[in-house]
C-alpha cells in the first residue's frame, strides 16, 4: 500500500471542505493540553479535518488503565503519551505538522510551551488544573482562543454534553456538573462526546461560526 | 443591582474577592467572567463590583 503524496492528501481534504475552509484549517496551529481521553480524542479528530500543526503536550506515559477511553495501543504501554500520540497520527495524517512535548504546563512555563497556538485546547483531568491552564492563558496570551472542558464523567445522557461561548476567546464543553470523583468514573462514550464538541468547537472557531454569547 | 450566574445581587462597592468568600465556590476551581473578559486571579482583590456588571463564574469539575 502506497501513502499518497502530499498534494493528493490536501487535494482529497480541499474537495470535502472547500478551497477556503481547508486553507484556513491547513494554516491552523492547535494546542492540546493534557493527552488523556478529550485531548486523544481532539487530536485525532482534528488531525482527520486537516488541522496544519497540532502541539501534543502531556508529561505522563500510556498506562493500562488510560485503554478503556483513550486513543492509544496496548503495544504502546509505558510510552510517553505526547510520543506514542504522534505514532498514531502520522499513521492517520502522515503530512500533519506535529510538535509532541513531554511536559508538565504551569503558570511559569505556558507562555513558553502555547505561544505559537492560535487555539488552545484543555484536556487536562485536574480541575485546579483546568481553572490554572484558563486563567493563565487569559491573563499571558490575551490573543489566544481557549476550548476547555468540564464535566464529562458517568453514564448521564451524552445529550448534556454542550458547547457554551463565555467569552469572544473563551468556548466552555461539558455538562458543567459530573466530576470524576463521584459514581462511574470516565467512560469512553461521553469523554468522546466532549472531545468531539471540543474539537468541533475549534474547527468553528476557524471557520468563523460559533455560538452567540 | 449585579448579575452573578444569572442572579441579580446587590453587591455594588463590594470587592470579587469579597462576594467569593461568602459562596462555596474554590477559588482554585474557577474561572471568573466580567462583561465578556476573565478577570485575572491577581486582580479578585481590587476588583470592585459596579451596578450593571454581569459576571459568570465558572467553575471546573474534573475529568479528561
Amino acid at each position: 500500500m502506497t501513502i499518497p503524496t502530499k498534494a493528493e492528501w490536501l487535494d482529497a481534504l480541499t474537495q470535502r471542505h472547500g478551497a477556503e475552509l481547508q486553507s484556513r484549517f491547513s494554516a491552523a496551529t492547535v494546542a492540546i493540553c493534557g493527552l488523556g481521553g478529550l485531548g486523544s480524542g481532539i487530536a485525532v479528530a482534528l488531525a482527520r479535518a486537516g488541522i496544519g500543526t497540532l502541539i501534543l503536550i502531556d508529561f505522563d506515559r500510556v498506562d493500562l488503565s488510560n485503554l478503556h477511553r483513550q486513543q492509544y495501543k496496548a503495544c504502546q504501554l509505558g510510552m510517553y503519551k505526547a510520543d506514542a500520540l504522534t505514532d498514531n497520527l502520522r499513521e492517520i495524517a502522515p503530512y500533519l505538522n506535529i510538535r509532541p512535548m513531554t511536559e508538565r504546563i504551569t503558570e511559569k512555563n505556558l507562555k513558553t510551551l502555547l505561544k505559537d497556538a492560535d487555539i488552545v485546547c484543555e484536556a487536562f483531568d485536574v480541575a485546579e488544573e483546568k481553572a490554572m491552564l484558563i486563567n493563565g492563558v487569559s491573563e499571558q496570551l490575551p490573543h489566544t482562543i481557549l476550548v476547555a472542558a468540564s464535566g464529562m464523567a458517568g453514564l448521564e445522557s451524552a445529550n448534556n454534553i454542550r458547547t457554551r461561548k463565555i467569552t469572544n476567546r473563551f468556548w466552555l464543553c461539558g455538562d458543567e456538573t459530573s466530576d470524576v470523583a463521584e459514581g462511574v468514573g470516565l467512560v469512553s462514550t461521553r469523554v468522546a462526546v466532549c472531545a468531539a464538541h471540543q474539537a468541533h468547537a475549534v474547527l468553528r472557531v476557524l471557520a468563523k461560526q460559533t455560538e452567540r454569547r | 443591582m449585579v448579575k452573578i450566574n444569572g442572579r441579580e445581587l446587590n453587591l455594588a462597592g463590594n470587592t470579587l474577592a469579597a462576594y467569593l468568600k461568602t459562596t462555596d465556590f474554590d477559588v482554585k476551581r474557577i474561572a471568573v467572567e466580567k462583561n465578556g473578559e476573565i478577570i485575572p486571579k491577581t486582580q479578585y482583590e481590587t476588583t470592585i463590583l459596579q451596578d450593571g456588571d454581569c459576571l459568570e463564574v465558572v467553575s471546573f469539575v474534573g475529568g479528561g
